[in-house]
């Protein structure tokens, strides 16, 4: 959200400016240039970033791109108001909107912190009636505010919830009953209210136009008979993501009327099936010759992953992040999609199910492995460097990566980058924190030094282990491509937080917890913050004084304070965002802004 | 800042209460393997999921003891957390681990979670941390004989049996509280 715009008459063509190139000579002047057909031009451009810039090169320009932005992004919903928001677009249709600090996934961030929408809403209701779209992530949403949704915004299609709270199964009732043209109903891993299932039949019989259904992280059950009903009649469903509730025979039921489906995700895959059952379940995945994407699993027993194959080969991305399967299960259903690009598994398949990911998925783009008893410290399960060394071993285009172990090595990094220089996401995290290598016993710097040397496209990167300021420094003087940045007991000293604020030219993103990092650090990054999204830091070494002397220095930041109960100077949490609305006026009392 | 963390911390373990006899050994908090620079903050900001089991690092057998748990650590999103927790329950046919435990002469009784053990010798070792007793090794012959206090379980049943005489899982389902004995009151049940 930049207001700094110039005036430029001598603009000559842009890449952006499809025409200019037929025209070279016309562009004297942009007040030449009709504004029909430039915003015709704009309207044909649709990432943020590209409209960000359009929007700086002249005044004129300015106008034309916010009349055709129909789209809009709001990284942080506190670094603009909504005033702002609808005086600048006049037509937006489609809002995205992200809230708390990612650390508040991890409880890190109390209850009543903010980020509620509703404001927003009130705004949007007033200056886009229109309004189609609404995505929003680590927001506070109340029921009231869903039913104001629904009644506001006659034409509403589309409403995705990630990680948002505050909002119960009454809400979603609302969204059923009122929005005739709903497209899409996404709701995922929210801290919801679930009530009841009630809402599911709240669909009226005539409605049709559902294409993307996705409440599998809802737990109240559903009435299956609605749930039928309203697959059979929409008959663009593309995405369908049920409960646990949902069983075997159930699935079955539901993918003889869908079999369109592209996106699915089963509900519970425990259930006692007769073989008749298994065999008609194992036909209609047959029949589903557009699946490409496969979740749930829940519960998932390896007697009933034979149903699956039929369907696995046209499989691009497979979601198991909710299935205990061991290594021998894993293997064999793995066995038989060797189209995945994206998979996400949890560490119960241990290095030898990875093994197997080497060995049969070469087109594998991500890899997410997830841990299944996070606080279990049992060594003896889990993944290790030598499951992520097979992967990367055999599958050459990998270029996203989470992964949770319970040990690596610096070698293996090494030789993993080695093997994958494209990762543009690297996210490993050494469950132990400030753990060593475990053969060598030294810190884990050249591990992240390589990746940075190696990986010169790398956006995100998230480090562990026992960190010295050295791997700061390294990713300081390589990262030139880094945006985002989690570290978590780490460091030595201030230096190697001013190593990443002095280098690191794309910073956008840097979240930082339980740190030897303090206010000269803090500081050191004066000048970089106006620049980035946002900072985190919480359970390091930043104090009340260096907060104020930072609020003080640069009054377009946001410096918001979450004191330490019992000293008074120690700050325990502190958030740094740019803003253009200035101090936020809904902060709690516990939010102290400078 | 740091010093005044682990002060607090040493503070805490001195005023908490104990069971058994005066005198005993205080235990030390076990050692982080992080840099000694880096304190776990979170020790003040804890949630109820905060779980301290202190105990000796010298006498370790196979499995390290569970440490204490850091608030958001590892970063494993609430949902995904609490729906893996769920999956464990049902998986492990198993209800309501966390069970009383009394022993003879101490004023209140305490409560653990039996899931967190993966055998006797775990569990043992606990009992033995947590109530300041030495409980010491079973034998299928003579029990506990020859230790302070012998370990017993209320089964499903109401009957009163040996801790150690059934395999694990076995125990663990069917265990619906536990008392440490007196090993002189114990001897009645050790008999064959």
């Amino acid at each position: 959200m930049n207001q700094l715009w110039k005036m430029d008459p001598n603009i000559k063509k842009t890449k952006n400016s499809a025409d200019s190139a037929n025209y070279p000579e016309a562009i004297q002047s942009p007040s030449q240039f009709p504004d029909e057909v430039l915003e015709k031009v704009l309207s044909m451009l649709h990432s943020h970033k590209d409209r960000s810039s359009v929007s700086l090169v002249c005044k004129d320009w300015y106008n034309a791109e916010r009349w055709s932005r129909t789209k809009i992004f709001i990284g942080n919903c506190y670094s603009v108001s909504p005033e702002i928001v609808a005086r600048r677009f006049p037509r937006i249709k489609s809002v995205t909107l992200k809230g708390k600090p990612r650390f508040s996934d991890f409880n890190l961030v109390p209850q009543n912190w903010g980020a509620n929408i509703h404001d927003w809403l009130v705004m949007f209701a007033k200056v886009y009636p229109l309004l189609e779209e609404l995505r929003l992530k680590r927001m506070t949403v109340s029921d009231e505010s869903l039913e104001f949704l629904a009644m506001s915004f006659p034409g509403f299609k589309a409403l995705s919830l990630l990680s948002c709270d505050g909002f119960s199964t009454d809400g979603l009732k609302s969204i059923a009953t009122h929005c005739k043209k709903l497209t899409e109903l996404d709701i995922q891993e929210n801290g919801i209210d679930d009530v009841s299932g009630s809402w599911l039949s709240a669909f009226p019989d005539n409605f049709t136009s559902l294409e993307i259904l996705n409440f599998a992280s809802l737990n109240s059950e559903v009435s299956f008979d609605a749930l039928e009903r309203l697959v059979s009649r929409c008959k663009s469903l593309k995405v369908l993501k049920v409960n646990k509730g949902i069983g075997l025979d159930q699935l079955q039921r539901l993918l003889v009327r869908a079999p369109q489906l592209m996106e699915l995700g089963t509900g519970s895959f425990q259930q006692e099936l007769m073989f008749r059952h298994c065999m008609e379940l194992e036909n209609a995945f047959r029949n589903c010759k557009n699946l490409q994407i496969l979740a749930g699993l829940w519960d998932a027993s390896y007697v009933y992953l034979h149903v699956l194959y039929p369907a696995c080969s046209s499989l691009t991305f497979l979601n198991l992040s909710y299935a205990t399967l061991r290594s021998d299960e894993f293997t064999k259903l793995i066995a038989h999609c060797p189209n995945l690009r994206c998979l996400w598994v949890l560490d119960t398949v241990e290095d030898k199910g990875l093994e197997a990911v080497g060995s049969c998925c070469p087109l594998l783009e991500e890899i997410r492995v997830f841990p299944a008893h996070p606080f279990d410290q049992d060594i003896n399960h889990g993944v290790t460097e030598s499951g992520f060394l097979a992967v990367s071993h055999g599958c050459r285009k990998l270029h996203y990566v989470l992964y949770f172990c319970q040990q690596m090595t610096n070698a293996a990094v090494a030789t993993i980058v080695q093997n994958c220089p494209d990762f543009t996401h690297f996210r490993l995290c050494i469950m132990n924190p400030g753990q060593p290598d475990y053969l060598t016993d030294e810190p884990m710097d050249e591990a992240f030094g390589a990746v940075v040397k190696t990986c010169t496209k790398l956006q995100r990167l998230a480090v562990s282990g026992l960190l010295t300021d050295l791997t700061f420094e390294y990713i300081g003087k390589y990262a030139k491509n880094l945006e985002t940045l989690s570290v978590a007991f780490a460091g030595r000293s201030d230096w190697g937080m001013q190593c990443v604020l002095g280098g690191c030219p794309k910073l956008r993103k840097l979240e930082i917890r339980d740190c030897p990092f303090g206010n000269a650090a803090l500081l050191s990054g004066l000048k970089k913050y106006e620049s980035m999204r946002s900072l985190w830091m919480s359970a390091c070494n930043v104090t009340m004084n260096g907060c104020r002397l930072l609020a003080k220095e640069m009054p377009r930041l946001n410096v918001e304070v979450m004191k330490d109960e019992e000293d008074d100077s120690h700050v325990d949490k502190v958030y740094v965002y740019r803003s253009v609305a200035g101090p936020r006026r809904d902060a709690p009392p516990f939010v102290l802004t400078l | 800042m740091e010093m005044g963390k682990a002060a607090n911390y040493e503070n805490e373990l001195a005023t908490e209460l104990r069971l058994g006899l005066l005198g005993t050994d205080h235990h030390e908090p076990e050692k982080q393997s992080f840099p000694s620079s880096l304190v776990i903050k979170s020790n003040k900001r804890s949630s109820s999921e905060m779980d301290y089991n202190s105990s000796d690092k010298c006498d370790q057998d196979s499995a390290p003891p569970p440490k204490a748990q850091v608030v958001g650590w590892p970063p494993v999103r609430c949902y995904r957390r609490n729906a893996l927790q769920q999956q464990k329950k049902t998986e492990s046919d198993v209800s309501g681990m966390y069970v009383k435990v009394s022993m003879d002469g101490a004023p209140y009784l305490r409560k653990i979670d039996l899931r967190v053990y993966k055998n006797y010798p775990e569990l043992l070792k606990a009992l033995e941390v947590m109530f300041k007793c030495t409980i010491g090794v079973y034998s299928e012959r003579e029990g506990y004989n020859g230790s302070d206090y012998a370990p017993t379980y209320e089964d499903k049943d109401g009957d009163w049996m040996l801790v150690g005489d059934v395999p694990w899982n076995m125990f663990v389902s069917s265990c619906r509280r536990l008392r440490i004995m007196k090993e002189s009151e114990a001897k009645g049940l050790g008999c064959l």
